[in-house]
């Protein structure tokens, strides 16, 4: 019998990609939702390593609050035009000119939680019955009880006491009309880990998670992007700063942290060296101790 | 560097989220802000230390009752080795759930109190280690040092609990004293325990076989997806795409495809810009057959010289996971691996109490029941059993009428 190396890479791919492939084997309509983040770059880089050289089983679908990263935005579109797959944008801007949502005002004002409501309604619209997300159990205490295939019933709702056991590697996709199923086959991997993957694999990313200078201002003790959809007034010192990025979200609600990292190989050392949790950096987090339950609960991702 | 996936079973008073929190703490895998969360959370220790435990009580309703009530996944890794840690509740009422955490895991750390030894439940997570086939069982014997660290104590331990090993054929047992709260033996060695001359919790996991690397002879693959890009660069392509579940398949090896039986021989094995001469348990692949059969998801292609079980009677232990109990004359769908059929329990042999071991007749199932059953598949499975095969000996039940897992399977016999 032939050796072979399986090194923890290889097996959380392998088991990403087992996952994806019961994704398009269970499911009538799925859809990969794409945020442009690290996460979700990953995700559809094992897609090509289950489906190619045929086509994804389910389009890509990307919520956008409007809040962009500019950087974000010209790597999808890239990276759309390279893989040859279907995009589907949900828009925040339209579902507040629909009134379906209400802009947030005051100084933390944020299109992160209005995004809830647009993936609903995009989910009902095209009638996905599987979403596919980066979601990582390591992010978070109220994810790292999650399934990999997570119900969400008629209204979105995730409810942690109503969880289906999962056992072994077989993966219950059954479900009501009206209903869907969330799966995130990177649920195993640590940040770490995808950075480690990233780097093997030489995967491109957006240039706003390497270190590069940016006008900034302090809020709530950290570093957030000086943008038009901040809103600032004349206590908001803006000044510029060597910064990076851990997450990629909404731009009002993504802290940057300080950087000088410019290569992978710095993060890799930056991120193993670090005191503080890639959520560290999302404001939304910071709301209260349940603060992630909660939003899960209503249909966040 | 590899993985190696535990679980942890114990009840709340024995310290189990202690411990994992400990292991956490030791092996600075906390970061600063979950720190800082965790100092300016309103639970702590007596002597006014902060309370680990917190870091493993996810949900919002176990942090107000103070108990762990679901699976919860954590994550860890030292220069050896990373860590995925399933974290799971020990009443009785939770058993369903510590069978899900045991699944996936290949070694259970079991938590004795040591002022209490032995107890019942001791004895039901041992049968549930014994029963999901779990390689690897390190007993912590834990809270030592509210036993002043006597030797005596964690021997007479220790007897005791060999005993019951044997009694439920556990192989691989080791043994190590611990204080989780104190952080004795879990990453550093104890100054308290000289007498004791083994490994810390921390150095056995890192050490441990971890046997991802199956070496079976049974060649097994599910197919989940058959990938057709019906392009004209790609006009004839057809290749059948799954994760191996046991044993190699290599270029040129004879396989059947079940439940056709239909035989082909590997042509190409392929991994995305890959086209390696082998493919072995783990990995997600391509395969390439030479002659054109009907395959479709659900078949299984294995080696011809190791063929599965392929009756329709099968004999089982059925842990029943759901609030409504086990209808005999329903139909439920059975999910093995990729393939999805009907069957139904068409007996109940025995339930195991499992606080006592004892074997009792019955003829209901209900919510955490464990007992010996006898099924009735509408299709052939292409099955091995679970002894010979963990990876293609198990299946899940599931309720048609509510969509929900309702039973976990593990094969024993194929009844002729």
């Amino acid at each position: 019998m032939s050796t072979y190396n399986f090194d923890y890479l290889d097996e959380l791919e392998a088991e990403a990609i087992h996952i994806l492939r019961e994704v398009a084997g269970q499911f009538e309509k799925p859809a990969l939702l794409f945020s442009g983040g690290k996460d979700s770059i990953t995700l559809v880089r094992l897609a090509e390593k289950a489906f190619r050289p045929g086509k994804f089983p389910f389009p890509l679908v990307h919520i956008d609050t409007g809040h962009n990263f500019e950087e974000t935005i010209t790597y999808r579109d890239k990276m759309i035009e390279r893989i040859g797959e279907r995009l589907i944008i949900g828009s925040v801007q339209e579902s507040i000119n629909q009134g379906k949502v209400i802009e947030q005002t005051g100084k933390n004002a944020s299109r992160n939680a209005l995004q809830t409501v647009t993936l609903l309604d995009t989910i009902a619209e095209h009638q996905f019955d599987a979403c596919i997300g980066g979601a990582r159990r390591d992010e978070e205490k109220a994810r790292a009880k999650e399934r990999i295939f997570s119900v969400r019933d008629e209204f979105g709702q995730w409810d942690p006491k109503r969880q289906r056991p999962e056992l072994w590697n077989i993966y219950n996709g059954k479900i009501h009309k009206g209903e869907n199923i969330r799966v995130f086959p990177i649920s195993n991997w640590t940040e770490l880990d995808v950075w480690n993957y990233i780097r093997r694999e030489k995967i491109e990313l957006p240039s706003i998670y390497f270190s590069h200078e940016r006008a900034v201002i302090t809020r709530n003790g950290q570093l957030m992007a000086a943008s038009p959809f901040l809103n600032m007034d004349d206590e908001d010192v803006v000044f510029h700063k060597q910064v990076r990025f851990r997450t990629v979200g909404d731009m009002s609600c993504t802290a940057a942290v300080e950087s000088e990292a410019t290569l992978i190989d710095d993060i890799i050392d930056e991120i193993s060296a670090s005191k503080i949790s890639e959520r560290g950096a999302r404001l939304d987090d910071k709301v209260s101790e349940a603060a992630m339950e909660d939003r899960k609960k209503g249909g966040y991702f | 560097m590899n993985i190696l996936k535990f679980f942890t079973a114990g009840s709340v008073d024995d310290g189990k989220s202690t411990l994992i929190g400990r292991l956490l703490y030791d092996t600075d895998s906390i970061l600063a802000d979950q720190l800082e969360a965790l100092q300016s959370a309103n639970r702590k220790n007596d002597d006014g230390t902060i309370d680990l435990a917190i870091l493993t009580d996810g949900l919002r309703a176990e942090r107000e009752q103070g108990i762990t009530i679901d699976v919860a996944y954590k994550y860890f890794q030292t220069e050896k080795r990373k860590f995925i840690i399933a974290d799971t509740p020990g009443h009785i009422q939770y058993t369903r759930n510590m069978v899900t955490g045991a699944s996936t895991a290949n070694l259970a750390i079991i938590l004795i109190d040591a002022r209490n030894g032995v107890v019942e439940q001791t004895i039901r997570h041992s049968y549930l280690v014994s029963l999901l086939g779990i390689k690897h069982i390190v007993i912590c014997i834990n809270k030592m040092d509210m036993v002043n660290y006597d030797e005596a104590v964690y021997n007479s331990i220790i007897e005791k609990y060999k005993v019951l090993a044997q009694q439920l054929k556990l192989k691989d047992v080791t043994y190590i004293p611990v204080s989780a709260l104190k952080g004795d033996n879990i990453v550093q060695h104890s100054e308290h325990m000289h007498w004791y001359g083994g490994q810390s919790l921390l150095h056995f996991l890192e050490q441990v076989d971890t046997d991802n690397l199956d070496k079976s002879q049974l060649a097994r693959m599910p197919v989940q997806w058959v990938i057709r890009p019906q392009t004209d660069e790609f006009h004839d392509y057809r290749g059948y795409a799954g994760r191996v579940l046991s044993g190699t398949f290599n270029l040129n090896d004879k396989v059947t495809v079940l439940p056709s039986g239909a035989s082909s021989t590997i042509e190409k094995i392929e991994f995305f810009d890959q086209a390696p001469d082998a493919a072995h348990a783990g990995q997600s692949v391509t395969i390439h057959l030479k002659d054109d059969v009907d395959i479709s998801r659900g078949d299984t292609i294995v080696n011809a010289s190791a063929l599965p079980q392929d009756t329709k009677l099968i004999e089982a232990d059925l842990c029943w996971m759901d609030g409504r109990a086990l209808d005999t004359t329903v139909m439920y769908l059975i999910q093995h691996n990729s393939k999805v059929t009907k069957c139904k329990i068409s007996e109940i042999l025995h339930k195991v109490d499992i606080n006592t071991l004892e074997k009792h007749p019955a003829d209901e199932f209900r919510l955490n029941d464990i007992g010996r059953v006898i099924l009735k598949t509408a299709d052939a499975l292409a099955f091995d059993l679970y002894d010979d095969n963990r990876a293609n000996g198990s299946a899940i039940l599931v309720d048609s009428r509510t969509n929900l897992t309702v039973g976990a399977l593990m094969f024993r016999a194929a009844v002729e």
